[in-house]
This record gives C-alpha cells, structure tokens and sequence, in this order.
C-alpha cells in the first residue's frame, strides 16, 4: 500500500510510558481535520475510532477510494457540521494507517515490529492522541465524541483529561468489556494466528499475507455489528444468484456471499497484526477497575456535561452497559443527558444512516454550542 | 405555558437544582432554566419527548421513574417535581418515598378525583368519569391508582411527610387548602399541588 503521501502525521517527541510498561518516543500519529479551527480555538471535535476505522473520518477516504467510516454523521450540515466545527481524528496507535503500529519498523533492529510491537490499552491510546490538541494550540475541545471503541476512548480521554473537553458523547459503548465481547475478539484473533500465512506476525519477512484468517476474523465480528432481525430482513434466506441449493459448500446463501465479501474487502486495508493488538487494547479496557470498582470516580474532576447514546438491538454493547456509564455519572451529581435509538440495525447503527440519532447528535451539539458560548 | 407549571415554579426559588420526573416535552424546564437560572434535569419514559428536550437544549435522561430514580444520591436535587403523573405508577408509595429521598423537597400535582363532575359523572351517568383533568376511557387510561385531594393529604400524613404548602387549583384560580377548607377544595378543585418534604 502507497499510502505516505495521503497521510498527515504529527511525530510525538515526547516518551510516552505504556501501560505495559514500555517508552516509546519519536512515534508517528497519523491525523486528519475537517471544517476549519475558529479564532477562539473553542469548536474543536476531537474524534475516536472504534476498532476498525481510522482518521478518514468523512469524505472519499483518499487510501482505500471509499466513504469515510462516518460519513453519515459528519460533514457539512451533517450532524457534526464541518461548516461549524473543527473535526480531528487520528488513527490510534496500534492501527494501520500511518499510527505507529505492528507493521512500522522497530528503529533498533530495522525489522518490522509483527508481535514485537509492545501491547497498548484504551489508555495509551488517548495518551497519544492528547499530543494533537498541543498540535494545534486547543486548551479545551468542545466536544469528543465516538462509538464502540471510539466511546471507550471518550471515556478514557475524559477521566485522564477531566478539564479538556466541554461535551463528551459516548456512543454504543461500555465502561468494561465484557465476557462475551473478550470471547468474540478472541475468536478472530484464533482466526488469524491459526492462519499458516501469519508466521508468528512475521508475514511480512516471509512475503505472505494471512489473508484467509484476517477474513473470518472480520466475517466473525461482522455478525456481532448486526441484528438477527436486520439480518432476516436483508437477507433472509435468500440465494445467492442461483435457482436452487446446489448441494456444496459454495455461497449458497446471500448471506454467505456478503460475509464473504465483507472478508475479502476488509483484507485489502487492514493489518493482520493491528487486528490483533487493537482487539487485545479493547478486552483490557476496564475503566471500573482502574478506579477499584467505582467508575464515578472516574468522571468525579470533570465539569463536562455528558451525552450517552445506545441503541435497542446493540446486543454487542447493550443500553444496560451504556446506562451503567449514566448510573455512575448520576450518582456524582454530572451533568448527563441519555437516549436510546430505536433501529434494528444493530451495533453497526451509530455508523449508519438512523436519522433519529442523528438528530438528537445535532441537536444536543448545537444547543450546548450556542449555550456554551452565551455563557461567556 | 399551562397554569400548573406557573404555580409550580413560583414554588420554586431562583438558581436551584431542580429535577423533573416525566418532564414529556421539557416545556416546564425550559421555563425553569430560562426565567429562574435553574440547573434542571429530566427524567422521560417516552422517546419521542426525549428527542424533544434534547431539539431544545434540555438534559434529560430517557428513563421510568419506578426503575431509574435510584440511581440519584441522597437529597441531590433541591426540588423533585412530578407534574400529575404519581397515579400512573405500579407503586405510588415506592416513588413518592423516592422523590423525597433524591430531593430535598417534592412538588407533587394530582387530578383531583373528588371534583363535583367526576362525582357527578359516575353517580349520574353510571361510567368512568371522563373530564378535562382526565380525559382518558377506562381502558386506555394510564392511571391506575386515581386518588382525591383529601385522600393524597390523609397518606401524607399517614406516611409522616411534612406538607409545606398545599395549593388547590381551578381553571386558574389558585388557593390555599387548610385543614377548614379542605372538604370543599375537594370537591372544586381540578388539581392538587403539594410542596413537601421529608
């Protein structure tokens, strides 16, 4: 992949220590903006990924020539309007879009990381990402905002960082991951390293690519971003351009091609190894347990006022986990505010076209905009 | 604005806490926090009026009073409201006991069932009363424990709550109710409001 010259990146100077244990320095953070930074400095949006997304956030994503993971959701008039706002989002460390990750050479031996590159967290990852807002001279965003992992990030970001952000939305998230999130993240990392293409992460050197395993680790995940009943409703049992069952094991079923499909398209743009260490960051994520049980202390030092947002068929991250995160700011008194969108469109709907939670998106950004700057 | 939310904001004092159960379309906070600087929460069942509240600005969370107010500490509200809604809940007791543990005081309002035309509607007519308080049938209403404003004074009384101010209201005439005027404003008035606190 030629990727370099579409790339922005800001090289972090400064020793960043891992939740490993680790330092890195001298690290590369690959970053895209939209919309244009006001005088003020005050309508910056700091966006998060979730796992398989990156700084594209809207518009033709100039690598893979697609629409950005969120374009639904930003751009101008959108409900994050680049008319009015500075968008930023970077590619998370550990990923594969220019963010320092497993495929960047390790400066010591000038082989590329694989499995060298050490474990990051949720964490980490918002450690790094920090070092934009010195980039671009934000004492404070006025909001961050992202879904699934992107949420996760947002609350990390929030807790190290109480007094950066003005709003925080947390979107299709959790404080914790679960049991089950853990087992199906694992499943697609036993799907790639049970590919003999992988090589112990060194496919790389050996010239191959576990193309095969990286596939059914995103087929896997792909069913867990859906509904049964979206699922029914699109495809059914439907065939796949045939009259008949043929009696094999070809994609009889149009289910069967579309996952098929996801697989392969997903293999042309993303890294076996990053797959590997982001799902890793997102099963430790604990933000519960980095506060001995109590995740209100996580959010006690921010006068940030809060948004959560679930949706009814999430079965990934349910309105229970994303209601967990309300209970914890309700009992410290914050400022939240919570909906629960109707959509069968599963986890996948903060991403896709659901008008109801693009409005409210909109909504609560503009009003506490207008409100926020009435204020001063 | 409708004469009910009036008289319950003039209950209230200038740049409090305020947290309004089953706030529907936010109309009363938006009026708290515009004209009385007041930090206002809500609390809605229905998402189509939660979508509403957040188009104007308002904080709400979607959520069932029965089930969600637990999740508040101790007195972290000065006022609790509850506008006309504690007779649609499975356990009356249960939320009242809860406004007054979340809020420092409850605003409470009732449609008062011992109005002379819901008296007179089932003596004469023989069917459920349908007035302008409660304009719902029998079987699509959501009130499942309809009470009178002499009744709701005897169970806070009964539950040892401190009643400090009791309002009847008519159309838009707004009155105290004693311990001397109390069988009358029974029988006038549409609506009971009741400042209290435990």
């Amino acid at each position: 992949m030629n990727t370099e010259k579409n790339i922005k990146t800001l090289i972090i100077k400064k020793p960043l220590k891992l939740d490993c244990g680790k330092t890195i320095n001298n690290f590369p953070i690959a970053f895209e903006t939209y919309g244009s930074l006001n005088e003020n400095k005050d309508n910056a949006i700091l966006v998060f990924h979730a796992l398989t997304g990156d700084q594209f956030v809207t518009g033709l994503n100039p690598v893979t020539k697609k629409d950005g993971w969120w374009s639904f959701a930003v751009g101008p008039d959108k409900a994050i309007d680049t008319n009015k706002y500075f968008v930023i989002c970077s590619n998370v460390i550990g990923g594969c879009m220019g963010s320092y990750g497993p495929s960047h050479k390790d400066p010591e031996t000038q082989k590329t990381f694989g499995t060298d590159f050490p474990v990051i967290t949720i964490n980490d990852m918002v450690n790094a990402q920090y070092n934009l807002l010195e980039h671009f001279g934000i004492d404070k965003l006025f909001a961050i905002t992202g879904g699934s992992m992107g949420g996760m990030q947002v609350l990390q970001f929030i807790s190290n960082f109480p007094d950066k952000a003005k709003t925080v939305i947390p979107i299709a998230t959790t404080s914790s991951h679960s049991a089950q999130n853990i087992a199906f993240n694992e499943l697609g990392r036993q799907a790639i390293t049970a590919d003999s293409d992988w090589k112990d992460g060194n496919y790389e050197a050996n010239n191959t690519n576990p193309g095969k395993g990286l596939a059914v680790a995103r087929m896997a995940a792909h069913i867990t971003y859906l509904s049964k009943k979206g699922l029914q409703e699109k495809f059914g049992r439907k065939l796949q351009e045939r009259e008949d069952l043929k009696f094999g094991f070809d994609a009889d079923f149009q289910i069967e091609s579309y996952l098929r499909y996801q697989g392969s398209v997903f293999v042309d743009r993303f890294d076996a190894n990053s797959y590997l260490y982001i799902t890793r960051a997102m099963d430790y994520f604990d933000l519960v347990k980095q506060f001995n049980g109590n995740l209100s202390d996580a959010f006690k030092k921010t006068k940030a006022k809060f948004f959560v947002i679930s949706f009814t068929s999430d079965w990934l991250y349910p309105t229970q986990e994303n209601k967990d995160i309300v209970i914890a700011l309700n009992s410290i008194g914050a400022d939240v505010g919570f909906v629960e969108i109707v959509s069968d469109k599963g986890h996948d709907s903060f991403l896709l076209d659901v008008p109801d939670f693009l409005n409210a998106l909109k909504n609560f950004l503009d009003k506490s905009y207008t409100e926020l700057n009435n204020e001063k | 604005m409708k004469n009910e939310f009036k008289v319950i904001s003039d209950l209230i004092e200038d740049n409090k806490k305020v947290l309004d159960v089953g706030c529907a379309d936010g109309t009363l906070m938006q009026f708290l926090k515009e004209n009385k600087n007041i930090n206002v929460r809500g609390l809605e069942i229905s998402k189509e009026k939660v979508q509403e509240c957040i188009a104007k600005g308002l904080t709400v969370i979607e959520g069932n009073a029965e089930k969600d107010l637990k999740q508040f500490p101790d007195k972290s509200f000065d006022y609790v409201v509850l506008s006309q809604t504690l007779q649609a809940f499975l356990s009356p007791e249960i939320v009242l006991d809860e406004l007054l543990r979340v809020g420092k005081k409850a605003i409470v309002t009732i449609p008062n069932f011992g109005n002379w035309q819901v008296r007179l509607h089932l003596l004469f007519k023989g069917t459920m009363p349908i007035t302008k308080s409660l304009p719902e049938q029998w079987h699509s209403t959501p009130n499942l424990h309809m009470c009178t404003i002499k009744d709701f004074v005897n169970f806070v009384k009964f539950k040892e709550i401190k009643m400090i101010k009791t309002l009847a209201l008519n159309s838009n005439n707004t009155s105290n109710i004693t311990t001397n005027n109390l069988g009358t404003k029974n029988l006038f008035a549409d609506l009971g409001i009741f400042l209290i606190e435990k």
